[in-house]
């Protein structure tokens, strides 16, 4: 082995590491804000009594379950049961690996490094992939538990997460298409390179609205967060696949959760809105600018952003019943997103700029809602 | 597809609710350190009054003994001596014990007490480790000596007890003794 292969090697590894623990760490941060801002909008005021404002409050959390006992049902498969919590853990990690948090590589002690783990050409097609394989952690663990209500939280979910990917990936090809490309690195360039009125540049969302309308609805339900949270129905089924699980186990599948919303929040972020680019001043005038224009702090903020709308979602809307699920996924994100898919592909052949796109998307919308209107029916009179 | 829009227009007020709760004052009161102010007449932890005198209101009538639907209360009364006037009547409670895990708060003995000698007050942490440590004994609950409370009474009855009270015997009292409000008596010629 070459002596440039093995420091890309380590390089690799060093870098999946530290975005291991960054993740996990924000994981831990997570349950925190989400506890404190959950808390807020109910006029509570959350856990405050760990530390100052309580922020040792996920040590003390991490703690307690290391120590916990390590409940396993009699009839359970060991095995599979103890796997199934590592399987999530270990797919939603990995699944961060092609996110790029910056747009170039920086230089640094005269090593060159690139903000990213890795950068495939198929980097979506990896992210898709990888981010499917977690059902079979919540399959496993539902299954391996032997208790009726994990095993139907983990069909329930099973069902959900293949429903909505379909959804997600149509939301997701009608933005790569303008871009041309399955590497995030150029979905990012594409974005901050060109302008918005002029070329076909611009954060996606401004050209994609439905697109990205669609792949977040699809995402929260990815995750399977509230008000997609049925897989762990409390009221119905316990918790879902994680009823058997206690200690550390559960924290693990606790992890893949949260690390599974960094991962789609993400790819909201870099897809639709410019990744790690910030303001739209020129980046040569000095590190003020430079640190303006792009970076990983822009990158952070965005996503962070994402995970509030996740916890404002889960504080806000109430569970939909399995029916509604079905109906949201199948007739409506679906055909909605091949619509679009449609009308981005007609401009894409005829290389409209992405202000273009907009005014298709818009029209299009504008065209469903008359025809709506025209079509409707009677006003059924209420027997209840 | 009108429906649609109208699904999401409620989505988006349900959004802007919470949000807005968000940036409201949390209704939270932190407990330890603040606490909230309660009703004068909320019925919490008993405490037995004093006298300005430093003698026992308490008469040891066994009354709240009686009335206590709980059988919360015990109460073993032994007789006032010229040497050892503990109370202003002719008895007072040697021995006073409530049982607060037993008690349920209705406070029927505070209503049946002739002397106001028991009452509720706003003390309701009452928590312990132990059921040893929750059968309360008269040193509790009697009120240190030197101070001459009359506690929720004058959130009750807003006339202060007549100052013949003081000199309770035994020989007279009221249908207020048993927690009937001073009413005139129904059947005449029967006394009080
Ligand atoms: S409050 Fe009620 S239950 Fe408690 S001691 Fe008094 S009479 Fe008994
Ligand atoms: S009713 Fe009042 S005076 Fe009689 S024993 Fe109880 S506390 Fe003492």
């Amino acid at each position: 082995m070459t002596l440039e292969a093995l420091g890309f090697f380590v390089g690799v590894v060093i870098k999946a590491v530290l975005f291991s623990v960054a993740l996990l760490t924000g994981f831990a941060y997570m349950t925190y804000g989400e506890r404190r801002i959950v808390a807020r909008m109910q006029w509570r005021v959350g856990p405050n009594k760990v530390g100052p404002w309580g922020l040792l409050q996920p040590a003390a959390d991490g703690i307690k379950l290391l120590f916990k006992e390590q409940l396993q049902p009699k009839e359970a498969k060991t095995f599979l049961f103890v796997l199934a919590p590592m399987i999530s853990l270990v797919v939603a990690l990995s699944a961060y690996a092609v996110i790029p948090i910056d747009k170039d590589p920086v230089n640094l002690f005269g090593y060159s490094i690139e903000p990213w783990v890795s950068n495939p050409s198929i980097a979506v097609l990896y992210l898709l992939g990888i981010s499917s394989l977690g059902v079979y952690g919540i399959i496993l663990g539902g299954w391996a538990s032997n208790n009726k209500y994990a095993l139907l939280g983990a069909i329930r979910s099973s069902a959900q997460v293949i429903s909505y990917e379909l959804a997600l990936g149509t939301a997701l090809v009608s933005p790569l298409l303008m871009v041309g490309s399955l590497s995030f690195r150029d979905v990012v360039n594409q974005q901050l390179d060109h302008s918005y009125l002029t070329g076909d540049g611009g954060w996606l969302i401004l050209a994609q609205p439905v697109a990205f309308f669609l792949y977040w609805t699809a995402a929260v339900a990815e995750v399977n967060r509230a008000p997609f949270d049925l897989p762990e129905a409390e009221q119905e089924l316990g918790a879902g696949y994680h009823t058997e699980y206690s200690g550390m186990k559960f924290a693990m599948f606790f992890m893949a959760e949260y690390v599974n919303m960094f991962t789609v929040s993400s790819v909201a972020t870099t897809v639709f809105l410019g990744g790690p680019g910030g303001l739209p001043v020129d980046e040569s005038q000095g590190l003020l600018f430079r640190l303006l224009a792009h970076g990983p702090h822009w990158f952070l903020l965005k996503v962070y952003f994402f995970m509030f709308v996740f916890i404002w979602l889960r504080a806000t809307f109430p569970r939909f019943r399995y029916d509604q699920l079905m109906r949201i996924g199948w007739q409506f994100l679906l055909p909605l997103g091949l619509i679009n898919l449609g009308v981005t592909a007609v401009g894409v052949a005829m290389q409209w700029k992405s202000y273009q796109f907009t005014l298709a998307v818009a029209s299009m919308l504008v065209t469903l809602i008359a025809l709506s209107m025209l079509n409707r029916k009677p006003e059924q009179p209420d027997h209840h | 597809m009108d429906e649609v829009i109208n699904d999401l227009i409620a989505l988006g007020k349900g959004l802007s609710i919470t949000f807005r709760n968000m940036l409201q004052k949390p209704v939270t009161i932190t407990y330890p350190e603040n606490k909230r102010k309660f009703p004068a007449r909320t019925r919490g932890r008993h405490v037995l009054h004093r006298y300005e005198d430093g003698r026992e209101r308490c008469v040891g009538c066994l009354l709240c003994q009686g009335t206590c639907p709980a059988g919360a209360i015990y109460i073993e009364p032994a007789e006032n001596t010229k040497e050892n006037q503990v109370s202003a009547g002719e008895r007072h409670a040697r021995v006073f014990d409530v049982d607060l895990l037993r008690c349920i708060y209705c406070g029927h003995c505070e209503l049946a007490c002739p002397t106001n000698a028991i009452t509720l007050e706003n003390n309701t942490a009452i928590a312990g480790y132990t059921r040893e440590s929750l059968l309360i004994h008269k040193e509790e609950l009697l009120e240190p000596k030197g101070t001459a409370t009359l506690g929720s009474t004058q959130a009750w009855d807003p006339k202060p007890p007549s100052p013949s009270a003081a000199e309770f015997d035994g020989s007279e009292t009221s249908s207020a003794a048993v927690g009937q409000g001073n009413r005139p008596s129904r059947q005449p010629g029967a006394g009080h």
